[in-house]
């Protein structure tokens, strides 16, 4: 359960504030697909990080299920980013020079848990398609195979929250198509998936869209008839 | 994350980065290589000497003249020659001196020996009959001149086994023949017994010994009794002796303030705690220096560290994205550093003691090093403390990073 009450963002460069996050209320129920829409430089990575635990709001409140997250130390921090949250980045982000299994395996590393980690990290593997290129190089996998490496390392941990900075928007539409139909299934799975778009054509597996304009909720409706 | 796992990501990291790691290795390696090496040095040369003072025997006391202090101003070492053939005498009267079993004067010199055409330079020691038990030599062909020899100043000879070989080339019988000491013909009665060479440099098997009053006579032409230093034998109590021979000699040259006095008696004991002082003075000088590449090396590894830790500044934001904690991180290069400086040390002890064995193979002179066991857990110690030292500030510099801005790092 997320729920944001009044959240902002400012960054200071200097004598300059931006203000990206103006007074953010959403609340994210278990189970939810939910896609952030909004133009470039609107806040979505922003408020997306937050939600993450990667940052904290400059004021007003996050709890995730329940806890107030400004509370929290860093090594508490660590764990929910850990276990409870799956992160896939826009930009891939994958540790090079270091195999698509070890890739997977890192958080379990992180997370202690010695016993079946090869296993678990090879059917996250299996799950995204990519038993077979476990022992590949970042470098030799094609996007749409790294990325789908980034989403098996978001579930390696079996996280309740799945979060997506546009998953999909360094991939053609076929590869799109593929990890969008992946998330559909995690979502059937009964994970929490938030996803950051751009394209409606991928807003549309979502069962909930929110827009945000500067740094404000604009929008926010339930989509009926989302594609399963 | 346990010590394996870190371990292992060090080791991934290392071997990402092989040439790197390799030349920041080779700093810790050439800094211990250097410590191991020259201590080793500085220990072989402590041991040799040592060894060649322990071969004088532990009841032999050696009389040097040391400078005299006359109204206030104080010679050099040796400056003036203040023994005498008195002296000797004196020391060997049973009654002034009863702890003294004998003692023998040293006029000593180089010498140039012919035979026939050989030539050897050789050390050329005058002295008296009690030579051979004063300095634990004893006589295998012929015999070592008597009393009545050093009385009479005969030109007799007793020459070491190193002489022997050298002049006698042909295998003639050495005894009987004349050889030439610095022109002057002296009959060769007597060959010493092997002693085995010295440890450092010296051959103990390499002198001669006539009598005194012949070395006086005519391989100093005449000119001066040099003594050049007294060696007495003591007998059980050496401490006594020591007392006695101080008494005697002062009694001889007449001075009342032992503080004054124009000689010194050394014990074994002395000789050797003097020349360990010395030799450890050395030892350390050659570590320090040694010691100041083992920093240049630690220097290094923060350095690459530092440059890692920038390098992989968005790698150490996708760590800490997925779950890292600062400890995490910490460990990682910690373990990285060290890793570097411990494999570094170790292959420096290797180089070090490799390079001590073979030391002496290429120059001869040098006494063989020792390398020794706590220098070897020092050097490893410290360059395993080096790593965790030079690898603090870069290690926490990484796991301080806040990880949305190690994410956009480019
Ligand atoms: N670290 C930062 N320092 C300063 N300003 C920042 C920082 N991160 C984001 N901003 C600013 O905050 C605003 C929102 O940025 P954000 O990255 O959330 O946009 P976005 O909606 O994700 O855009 P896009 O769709 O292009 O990814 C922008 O104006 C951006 O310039
Ligand atoms: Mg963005």
């Amino acid at each position: 359960m997320i729920v944001l009450e009044g959240v902002t963002k400012v960054y200071r460069m200097g004598s300059v504030e931006v203000h990206a996050l103006r007074g953010i209320n959403l609340q994210i129920a278990a189970g939810e697909f939910v896609a952030i829409m909004g133009s470039s430089g609107s806040g979505k990575t922003t408020l997306m990080n937050l939600i993450g635990c990667l940052d904290q709001p400059s004021s007003g409140r996050y709890l995730l299920d329940g806890i107030d997250v400004a509370e929290l130390n860093d090594n508490q921090l660590a764990a929910i980013r850990n276990l409870k949250i799956g992160f896939v980045f826009q930009s891939f982000n994958l540790i090079p020079r270091s195999s698509a299994l070890h890739n997977v395996e890192m958080p379990l590393i992180y997370a202690g848990s010695g016993d079946g980690r090869r296993e678990r990290s090879l059917d996250a593997l299996q799950a995204v398609g990519l038993a077979d290129r476990a022992r590949h190089q970042p470098t030799e996998l094609s996007g749409g195979q790294q990325q789908r490496v980034a989403i098996a390392r978001a579930l390696v941990t079996d996280p309740a929250v799945l979060l997506a900075d546009e998953p999909t928007g360094n991939l053609d539409s076929e590869s799109s198509l593929e990890i969008m139909k992946l998330f559909a299934e995690l979502h059937q799975q009964g994970r929490t998936i938030v996803l950051i778009t751009h394209e409606p054509d991928i807003a549309r597996f979502a069962s909930r869209v929110v827009r945000v304009k500067d740094g404000l909720v604009q929008s926010d409706t339930l989509q009926a008839a989302y594609a399963q | 994350m346990n010590i394996v796992e870190a371990l292992r990501l060090a080791v991934n990291g290392l071997v990402a980065n092989r040439l790197r790691s390799a030349l920041t290795m080779l700093g810790i390696l050439i800094g211990v290589g250097a410590v191991i090496l020259l201590v080793a040095v500085g220990n072989g040369a402590s041991a040799a000497v040592q060894a060649q003072i322990q071969a004088l025997g532990s009841n032999l006391l050696i009389v040097f003249p040391s400078s005299a202090r006359t109204g206030g101003v104080q010679g050099g070492f040796g400056s003036q020659q203040t023994l005498t053939f008195q002296d000797v005498q004196a020391l060997n009267n049973q009654s002034a001196a009863p702890d003294v079993v004998a003692a023998i004067p040293i006029s000593n010199s180089r010498g140039q020996v012919v035979f026939a055409n050989q030539n050897w330079n050789t050390s050329v020691n005058g002295t008296t009959q009690a030579f051979p038990q004063v300095r634990n030599y004893t006589v295998g062909q012929g015999a070592f001149f008597t009393a009545e020899d050093v009385t009479a100043g005969r030109k007799v000879a007793v020459i070491g086994p190193t002489v022997a070989q050298n002049l006698f080339v042909n295998g003639e019988d050495p005894l009987g023949q004349s050889i030439k000491i610095n022109r002057q013909l002296f009959r060769v009665i007597g060959v010493f017994d092997s002693k085995g060479a010295a440890a450092f440099g010296g051959n103990q098997d390499d002198l001669i010994t006539v009598p005194i009053t012949a070395a006086w006579a005519y391989l100093s032409g005449g000119r001066n009794k040099n003594v050049a230093s007294i060696y007495v034998e003591a007998g059980s109590n050496t401490t006594a002796a020591k007392n006695e021979v101080t008494q005697v000699l002062l009694d001889q040259h007449k001075i009342s303030d032992p503080a004054q006095a124009d000689f010194s008696v050394n014990s074994q004991q002395d000789i050797a705690a003097t020349a360990s002082q010395a030799t450890g003075i050395l030892t350390i000088l050659l570590g320090a220096i040694a010691a100041i590449s083992l920093v240049v090396g630690g220097i290094g590894i923060m350095n690459i560290m530092l440059v890692t830790v920038t390098e992989r500044t968005r790698e150490i934001g996708i760590r800490k994205a997925i779950g890292a904690r600062r400890r995490d991180i910490l460990l990682q290069f910690l373990i990285e550093s060290m890793f570097l400086s411990g494999l570094g040390g170790l292959l420096g002890i290797l180089v070090g003691a490799g390079g001590a064995a073979l030391l002496p193979k290429l120059v001869s002179a040098l006494p063989t090093p020792v390398v020794s066991v706590p220098s070897v857990l020092l050097a490893f110690g410290v360059s395993v403390g080096i790593g965790l030292f030079f690898g603090i500030y870069p290690a926490n510099r990484a796991a301080a990073l806040n990880p949305i801005e190690a994410l956009r790092y480019e």
